[in-house]
């Protein structure tokens, strides 16, 4: 069996789009576009796809990453462009590689978000930044299906820091941000780099952790894109490319001659 | 003039709300056509949520139908949950379409699909968000005309003052015909305005403007009469039927949606209308005559749906899906060609005698085999006769010996209660059927886990059937002798514990009733309602009798009528019913003659297979019957590597 790891985003409108609703997506663009998939074995089997770390509903994302074990063996870009244009605009399948390393998940230690805050000054919002690095932790509530709870969203944070104006935000890398997103006057852009650490320390939780240590409070939801994720380096705190090891494991022995190792699937 | 999109707006308030993924569009195989490119712009419209609009077949039917034509555009809106229609009104945003969220107020036509009358309170709700005018006598030249379809438009009276016209029958060509008179007042330079162009549309006698009628009401409350009050209005206005399914292939790229909906397979319609004749069903009676597609127009359909979809399941849909000629091939081939796709198949609901083992288990090879679904609909055979649901108890337990024979192990029965004669020893008599299901069961397959599951809804009696002179049961005495019944299972030692039982008090049934058989009183009732915050009546969640009941007692004030005048009295022949002035092409002495056999328990055969019976559709139509078989088969795709 095959496998390859694929990363998409959910841009524009489409972030509205849950977990649930893109698997269901995803399996319906498996079998227009007739991918061989493997089955799981038994009574009701189900394509093999392994679904890593999922951003929430109503976020946008760059950076979303899942794993499909396919019957015969593809092409991993042919595969991509071909999924790609089987889901709708905005579900962009953006890379595939083969896999070749396991224990992908465990790499996806930080994520880099961007947060616009349409209506927040940047003055607002680096008195707010200040305010929030300086602090030793900062506690914040979430609703979760089990009750409040309450706990820390400094610890997690790799990194904050205000995008300055001048320079010209849009495209991140060789992506484009989301799509119809509101930029103008008056809307600040952060960019966060926080440490998946259980519990998970969401870009909303970050916010919550601004209103509560200097009373940010934007006047319109704030505008959510993960921009990356994987591997953290610690030193220049910056997010790396998590596929980077099975590129450069395919690189050095092309896919004929390669025996896939097993990974153990998210 | 280019119409902005309120997305932008949208945007901003989708965080604040439950699945906000619904009200985004996107969906794969929908359109978005230049605004300005096109003359004819239509919102359609399924007024319920979302997740239960979004597979409606009449609206995706259309919506493709329009979408085709060149210089024509169709967009789709449902309805809003609460919490977002508060938002919406906070911030002033308008009722959307979900493909270029553009203002509904800014189309031409706002076409709403009505196959339940619980639907018309959401109607009152995206008129309003629209910014359009909950009255037509209100509305000017700057509004959409508000046209109304789908079975519910057969009696289109209740809601006369919320609506400029109504469709009844098949949608395809007529949306294109109205879609030319418009184009053509529009081109004109819209002469004589708004009236005008309702004029030009009634005068095609197959479009009900309600306001070019009048009513005129008896002193004791009934109609007196209907009267066309403008020139070259005909008196009754006709349905339409679209012969030749095979023309007809659509919807050819079914929608699929990314949010979950409450039907998640592709539909294949596989032949309209049914003349099984059962006396308490409005769409066997309105939709006559029969006409199948044929097994390769269907195979088509499958094929070309699946490549667009990419479902798992298909839904071979219809009013009773088993009676197709040729079915037992179209289950084989279509099981044999996607056997490897694992591709599941399913009929939406099965006749126990045109049911037969071999189907069910064609239909199910590719999956799973738990429970099979019957619908004898009443207890006894004595009120079977009189619904005339031909089935004999016999049938379905030699049915049902079979179906546990061949590994089945649940078996669900539907019936109804409230029908016109029934007494408390015709509903008790279900639970005789249950548990000689049970009964066989066990023997059949030597164990004892054998489960039967009773459900059970209210009749509510219906336009343009032979029961639309009955009286409906009261809710009182629904819930009464459902008591009887549930006591009666809840008390059986033997059986009991292995019988579920399903059922709705009747309360909302009598809502139903109401409008089903209400007149353009009614209208104000529904208005009330609205205005009291009615929304969503299809949900139990939001449904409520007490709301609905008080205002009837104020929108009927005066008129001399009661919410039981509607629903718990029966008419007599000469009554003047709402909808007589809609011609389904039943004709209304024939209609009788089979209330009469009902209450004689005298039975009618199926037209399909025996001499035609005159019920008057066919001649006044000027239709027929188009079945099979055609003796073709589905031969297996060949599949390219
Ligand atoms: C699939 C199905 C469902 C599915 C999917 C519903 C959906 N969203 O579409 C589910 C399981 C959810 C369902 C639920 C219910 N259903 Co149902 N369902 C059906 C079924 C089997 C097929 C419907 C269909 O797609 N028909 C084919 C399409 C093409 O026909 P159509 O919608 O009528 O549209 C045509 C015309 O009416 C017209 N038209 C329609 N809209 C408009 C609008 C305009 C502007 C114009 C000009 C024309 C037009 O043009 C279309 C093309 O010709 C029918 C039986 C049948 N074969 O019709 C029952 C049926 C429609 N359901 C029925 C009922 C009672 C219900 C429920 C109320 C059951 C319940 N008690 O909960 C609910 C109501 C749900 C809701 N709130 O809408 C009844 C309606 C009774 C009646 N008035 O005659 C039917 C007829 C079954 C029956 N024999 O009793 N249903
Ligand atoms: S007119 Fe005759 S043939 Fe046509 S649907 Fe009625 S009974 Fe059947």
């Amino acid at each position: 069996m095959q496998r390859i790891r694929l990363r998409y985003t959910k841009r524009g409108r489409l972030r509205f789009t849950s977990h649930r609703d893109f698997q269901r997506a995803f399996e319906r663009a498996l079998r227009r576009s007739a991918v061989p998939m493997a089955y799981s074995a038994g009574f009701t089997p189900h394509p093999k796809v392994s679904y890593a770390n999922a951003a929430p509903t109503g976020v946008g994302s760059e950076a979303e990453y899942l794993e499909i074990g396919l019957a015969d063996v593809r092409d991993p870009e042919a595969l991509r462009a071909q999924l790609d244009e089987s889901l709708p605009d905005g579900l962009d399948i953006i890379d595939a590689v083969e896999v070749r390393t396991p224990n992908f998940v465990e790499r996806l230690e930080a994520s880099l978000w961007e947060v616009r805050l349409p209506g927040v000054s940047e003055q607002q919002a680096a008195h707010a930044i200040e305010l929030f690095l300086a602090a030793e932790s900062v506690e914040v509530e979430r609703q979760t299906k089990n009750g409040l709870r309450v706990f820390d969203a400094r610890g997690a944070v790799a990194s904050l820091t205000l995008v300055p104006s001048q320079v010209d935000v849009a495209p991140v890398g060789e992506y484009s941000a989301t799509s119809d997103v509101r930029t103008g006057d008056g809307c600040a852009i952060l960019r966060l780099v926080v440490r998946h650490a259980t519990p998970a320390v969401r870009p909303d939780d970050v916010l919550s952790g601004l209103r509560s240590t200097a009373d940010l409070a934007p006047p319109v939801p704030a505008e959510v894109t993960r921009l990356a994720q994987g591997p953290l380096d610690e030193e220049t705190g910056t997010v790396t490319d998590p596929l980077a090891l099975d590129r450069a494991a395919a690189q050095a022995v092309p896919s004929e001659t390669a025996e896939p190792q097993a990974v153990a699937s998210a | 003039m280019t119409v902005e999109s309120v997305f932008p707006r949208l945007e901003a308030l989708l965080p604040h709300v439950q699945k906000p993924i619904q009200y985004v569009g996107g969906e794969l195989n929908s359109t978005v056509k230049d605004w300005d490119a096109c003359d004819v712009r239509w919102a359609l419209m399924y007024p319920d949520a979302y997740e239960v609009g979004l597979p409606n077949q009449g609206v995706m039917i259309l919506y493709e139908v329009l979408n085709e034509r060149e210089g024509v555009l169709a967009e789709r809106t449902y309805s809003v949950w609460p919490d977002l229609e508060a938002l919406m009104r906070e911030h002033r945003v308008p009722q959307f379409t979900v493909d270029a969220h553009r203002p509904v107020k800014a189309f031409d036509v706002f076409g709403l699909s009505f196959s339940t009358e619980l639907g018309y309170t959401n109607m009152l709700t995206a008129l309003d968000l629209a910014g359009i005018p909950l009255e037509a006598a209100d509305r000017t030249i700057d509004d959409p005309i508000v046209l109304a379809g789908g079975h519910a438009a057969f009696n289109p009276e209740p809601i006369a003052d919320f609506i400029d016209c109504a469709v009844v029958g098949d949608g395809e060509q007529a949306v294109l015909d109205i879609t030319e008179i418009i184009r053509a007042w529009k081109a004109e330079g819209r002469p004589g305005g708004r009236d005008e162009l309702l004029l030009r549309l009634a005068r095609t006698g197959g479009v009900y403007v309600p306001k070019f009628y009048d009513v005129e009401y008896l002193p004791d409350g009934r109609i007196g009469r209907v009267v066309p009050n403008a020139p070259g209005v005909p008196w009754r206005v006709s349905k339409h039927t679209v012969m030749d399914l095979d023309e007809w292939p659509y919807p050819k790229q079914p929608l699929v949606p990314l949010a979950e909906t409450v039907h998640e397979r592709m539909s294949v319609e596989i032949f309209r209308g049914c003349t099984r004749g059962c006396r308490f069903c409005q769409a066997g009676m309105i939709t006559r005559p029969v006409r199948e597609r044929s097994i390769t127009g269907i195979g088509e359909m499958v094929e070309r749906g699946l490549k667009a979809t990419g479902f798992e399941e298909v839904g071979l849909l219809s009013l009773s899906s088993a009676d197709h000629t040729e079915i037992g091939e179209i289950a084989k081939g279509l099981a044999d060609r996607y056997t490897d796709d694992k591709i599941g198949l399913s009929l939406p609901s099965t006749r126990v005698d045109a049911f037969n083992i071999d189907l069910a288990n064609e239909l199910t090879r590719n999956g799973r085999r738990s429970g099979l679904t019957f619908a004898p609909e009443g207890g006894s055979e004595r009120i079977r006769k009189v619904i005339n649901k031909m089935v004999s108890e016999e049938d379905l337990i030699r049915t049902v010996a079979a179906a546990y024979g061949n590994g089945w192990r649940q078996v669900k029965l539907y019936f109804m209660v409230g029908l016109p004669t029934e007494t408390d020893e015709d509903v008790l008599q279900i639970a005789e059927m249950a548990k000689n299901v049970i009964q066989k069961g066990r023997e059949v397959t030597g164990q004892n886990d054998i489960r039967c599951t009773v459900s059970i809804g209210g009749f509510v009696p219906k336009p343009h059937t032979p029961f639309q002179w009955s009286p409906q049961l009261s809710a009182e005495a629904t819930d009464a002798r459902l008591g009887k019944l549930r006591d009666a299972i809840r008390n059986d030692r033997k059986y009991g514990k292995n019988i579920g039982f399903r059922y709705h008090d009747g309360k909302p049934g009598i809502v139903e009733g109401l409008l089903s058989r209400g007149d353009r009183r009614t209208g104000k009732i529904i208005r009330a309602v609205y205005e009291d915050g009615g929304r969503f009546d299809g949900w139990r969640e939001h449904f409520s009798y007490d709301r609905w009941m008080r205002a009837a007692e104020k929108g009927l004030a005066g008129t001399g009528v009661d919410v039981e005048w509607y629903t718990t009295r029966e008419r007599a022949y000469e009554e003047v019913l709402p909808w007589d002035h809609l011609d389904s092409g039943l004709d209304k002495d024939w209609l009788w003659e089979d209330w009469q056999d009902a209450l004689e328990e005298v039975e009618v055969d199926d037209c399909r297979w025996t001499p035609c019976f005159d019920c008057g559709v066919c001649p006044q139509m000027d239709t027929q019957i188009q079945i099979g078989p055609t003796g073709v088969k589905l031969l297996p795709l060949t599949v390219v590597k």
